[in-house]
């Protein structure tokens, strides 16, 4: 190596500081972890053991945030924004969850209903033991100082303006401690814990890299010694290798701060790297929960499946991807029927009385939901329709059907398209082509220990669930 | 042709590019943005160029058609010949290049659109605007685009204004716009950064199909993953320069540069490196990796960027690394790059 430069020092920061930390637990009146194991904690292959057989840190039954949507001068309701519909998940001390899915899924809101920054619709947030919405006073106060939020972009969360020493004081002062001597020693700790230097109190946000700017957020988060931290999508904005060193120094902080943390994200390689467990988010639901290994390994949800399989391999030689019925997210304001993915998933279930072969049903169901949404091939226009030949050929349907009725009401669905009459040939599908998946809502059933909200593993509906070769 | 680079037109190449460099002119000084660089991209075929922000990738990408900002930019040397034409001559119209025969993709969408005009104007314009098109003609293929890109119901959503679009969805415009004067080069910076991953798929099988129709790929990114899903031959970039080139499967079998090991690494593990210097800290000569590499010696200071060495005996893998030199061991190195290679991953997947 070269001369040691001063940001070399800086980042050693973290791990040189094990007696400081020591002692800031003693200034915070913290016990040491819980060292209790049982048969019940999760070993995790390094250090850190999670025990979930006691009372959990944050508990969250039934969450719903709803908006409004509006018209007129009255503003009479007219609709619903249903972007948490009815969630329910627990965060042990100690441990780290990954919240996952698309954009519009509703993680953020999620998120930003426990902090109370969103107003809850219904369901109940206990932390530690407390309903979060009967808290008032000190107790209110206590909650807000124990669980802390970072955002995506850093610098959306520094006031280019203020020193990021004062920046990261902030909380402290908010939370009444007023003398500034106290506030400096703690700022200069906990920077330096989080590998940079005590004398970066008097820079400006501006002469931080974006990892830095994260370390920055990092430290604000932690001057007032949370219990929960909420991460959202922490390291999005940067590159590999500075995402590398946040959550490396996630890692470290979530060790020596004893904190749990709810990571948001919508990258698989940060949950398989730092979550122990993993919740899979759809149109406001959790689909699927679990230890991260084995919901990655084996996932049993098909939108899981869809999310995984989305994901490019590190392996150029595969480059097959799993893929939706249809890349249209709908309306969280209008979410589809049964199971809110049954318009997107590959593995909808067929009409129970039809007489049609898995393969016959990939490709009608497929036919069906395009139609449905609209994601019409590129030859297919309604404007300047096209003959049925082409139609058949451009959504690769099956020459054979077995099933009289279903024959019958996709060539009156081809028949449609030809004629430029879109609704129609939806409505002529749907009626031949129902599905359970789009009848009933789904009930969340166990599969291997964990809960999953899929007809195809409900035993009373007659589906299989499919193999899963990743 | 100076040592350390390597010859980079085959003389049928639809883009050739040799010892590029861009200069940034900033208030701590001069950056050399991108510092000697050259490769060359083909017809139907994906190169893709790797690097962190500030590595001099994106720069490298506006400096081929001259959009890079100048001042505070200058291209002060190297050629750049797209289908025979010297970009860099100044009679060159490059107007006429941009767009017609070259598409850009910018990694944020909002920049490419403007937000007065719906997305069918915008699209029709750029249509016109690159061949005698009649108006209705040129709408309805602004339609096809859209499909193409896979816009729901575009013949609905052609007369839509660009806030209306979610951040995928305007990124799926942009390409549209892109792919609207039927381009024989795509140069897409980090195109697929903020969709998400289900939206990144298809984004991606698109552009394979444009490949397999024949147009030619540069893409940036920083992303390793979208790298093995695309890229017929990939080029590691760190500080304006090149420092390792190979056809995909050979360098994600095998990297070589330390420097491409970091980044792999990155992919894993908790192992927490050295912070990084800024760019204007880097070493100005020899290797520009050397201040953060774990395997420098004294070889790595001092004269040109390092040659390019064969990685074990692969004339087009090859690393711009001293320990790559016939005259040295590089198997401890080569080592390191089996441990973070990809397949680990797989492996431990299984």
């Amino acid at each position: 190596m070269t001369d040691e430069s001063p940001s070399d020092r800086r980042d050693r920061g973290v791990s040189n500081t094990r007696t400081e930390s020591e002692a800031s637990r003693e200034r915070s009146g913290r016990n040491e972890p819980a060292t209790r194991r049982s048969d019940a904690a999760v070993e995790r292959g390094d250090d850190r053991t999670i025990d979930r057989t006691g009372e959990p840190l944050l508990a969250v039954e039934a969450l719903q945030t709803h908006y409004p949507i509006t018209e007129g001068w009255l503003r009479r309701e007219v609709g619903r924004v249903r972007a948490v519909d009815g969630v329910s998940f627990e965060i042990h001390e100690g441990e780290t969850l990954g919240l996952v899915g698309e954009s519009g899924s509703g993680k953020t809101t999620l998120a930003h209903s426990l902090l109370g920054l969103e107003e809850r619709t219904d369901g109940t947030v206990r932390f530690d033991g407390e309903r979060v919405s009967e808290l008032s006073g000190a107790d209110q106060r206590a909650f807000r100082r124990r669980v802390q939020l970072i955002v995506q972009d850093p610098n959306d969360a520094f006031n280019p303006r203020m020193q990021v020493g004062k920046a990261v004081a902030e909380p402290l002062a908010l939370n009444g401690m007023d003398d500034a001597d106290r506030r400096q020693a703690i700022v200069e700790d906990v920077l330096e814990r989080v590998g940079l230097a005590a004398e970066d109190t008097d820079r400006y946000p501006h002469e931080f890299s974006d990892g830095e700017k994260q370390r920055l957020a990092i430290a604000r988060a932690l001057v007032v010694d949370p219990d929960l931290v909420v991460a959202d999508e922490p390291t999005s904005a940067l590159d590999a290798r500075v995402q590398s060193d946040i959550l490396a120094l996630l890692d470290e902080v979530r060790r020596e701060f004893d904190v749990s943390i709810l990571c948001i994200s919508h990258d698989i390689d940060v949950v398989r790297r730092f979550c122990d467990r993993v919740a899979v988010m759809y149109l406001g639901e959790i689909v699927e929960r679990g230890a991260t290994a084995e919901v990655l390994q084996r996932p049993a949800h098909p939108y899981t499946r869809v999310l995984l399989g989305s994901v490019p391999s590190l392996d150029p030689s595969d480059r097959e991807f799993v893929r939706p019925l249809t890349d249209t997210i709908p309306d969280p304001a209008d979410p589809p029927s049964g199971c809110r993915f049954h318009t997107r998933c590959p593995a909808v279930i067929g009409p129970e009385d039809a007489d049609l072969s898995e393969e016959t049903w990939e490709r009608l169901a497929a036919f069906r939901f395009t139609v449905q949404v609209g994601e019409l091939p590129e030859r297919i226009e309604m404007d300047d329709p096209p003959d049925a030949a082409t139609v058949h050929d451009a959504f690769d349907l099956p020459d054979n059907i077995r099933d009289d009725e279903v024959a019958a009401g996709v060539e009156d669905a081809v028949t449609a398209l030809t004629e430029g009459d879109l609704d129609q040939a939806e409505e002529r599908l749907a009626a031949v082509l129902p599905s359970v998946c789009e009848q009933q809502v789904p009930e969340t059933v166990d599969v291997e220990g964990r809960p999953v909200t899929c007809h195809r593993y409900d035993t009373d509906i007659d589906a299989e669930p499919r193999p899963w070769c990743e | 042709m100076r040592m350390g680079e390597q010859p980079s037109t085959t003389g049928e190449s639809l883009l050739s590019v040799s010892d590029l460099r861009t200069r940034i002119e900033t208030d701590r000084g001069t950056v050399r943005a991108v510092d000697g660089v050259s490769f060359a991209v083909d017809r139907g075929e994906a190169v893709c160029l790797v690097g962190e922000s500030g590595s001099g990738k994106s720069v490298t990408c506006e400096s081929l058609t001259g959009i890079v900002p100048q001042p505070p930019a200058s291209i002060v040397g190297g050629s750049v010949t797209f289908d025979g034409v010297d970009l860099r001559d100044e009679a060159t119209d490059l107007r006429s290049i941009r767009g017609a025969r070259i598409g850009h993709v910018f990694q944020n969408p909002q920049h490419a659109l403007d937000p007065v005009y719906s997305v069918g104007d915008q699209l029709v314009e750029a249509i016109t605007a690159h061949g005698d098109v009649a108006k209705r003609a040129a709408r309805e293929r602004a339609v096809d685009l859209l499909r193409q890109v896979g816009i729901p119901r575009a013949e609905v959503r052609v007369d839509d204004y660009p806030h209306e679009f979610s951040g995928g969805m305007a990124q799926r415009v942009a390409i549209a716009i892109a792919l609207a004067g039927d381009p024989d080069l795509l140069i897409a910076d980090e195109p697929t950064t903020a969709v998400d991953v289900t939206v990144q798929a298809r984004l991606i099988d698109l552009l394979r199909g444009l490949l397999d129709d024949g147009m030619a790929l540069l893409l940036v990114t920083h992303d390793l993953r979208v790298v093995a899903s695309l890229a017929d031959r990939v080029l590691v970039m760190f500080g304006g320069q090149i420092l390792e080139r190979g056809p995909v499967d050979r360098l994600f079998e095998r990297p070589a540069h330390p420097y491409t090991q970091a980044l792999f690494d990155s992919y894993d593990g908790f192992e927490q490196l050295p912070d990084r210097p800024s760019r204007n800290e880097l070493p100005a000569d020899g290797c520009r990796f050397r201040a953060e590499c774990p395997h420098a010696v004294e070889a790595c200071s001092g004269g040109d960027q390092p040659p390019f060495h064969p990685v074990d005996g692969d004339t087009e893998h090859t690393a711009s690394c001293v320990y790559y030199d016939e005259h040295r061991e590089a198997d401890a190195i080569l080592d390191a790059g089996r441990a973070v290679r990809p397949a680990a991953e797989v492996d431990a997947d299984d």
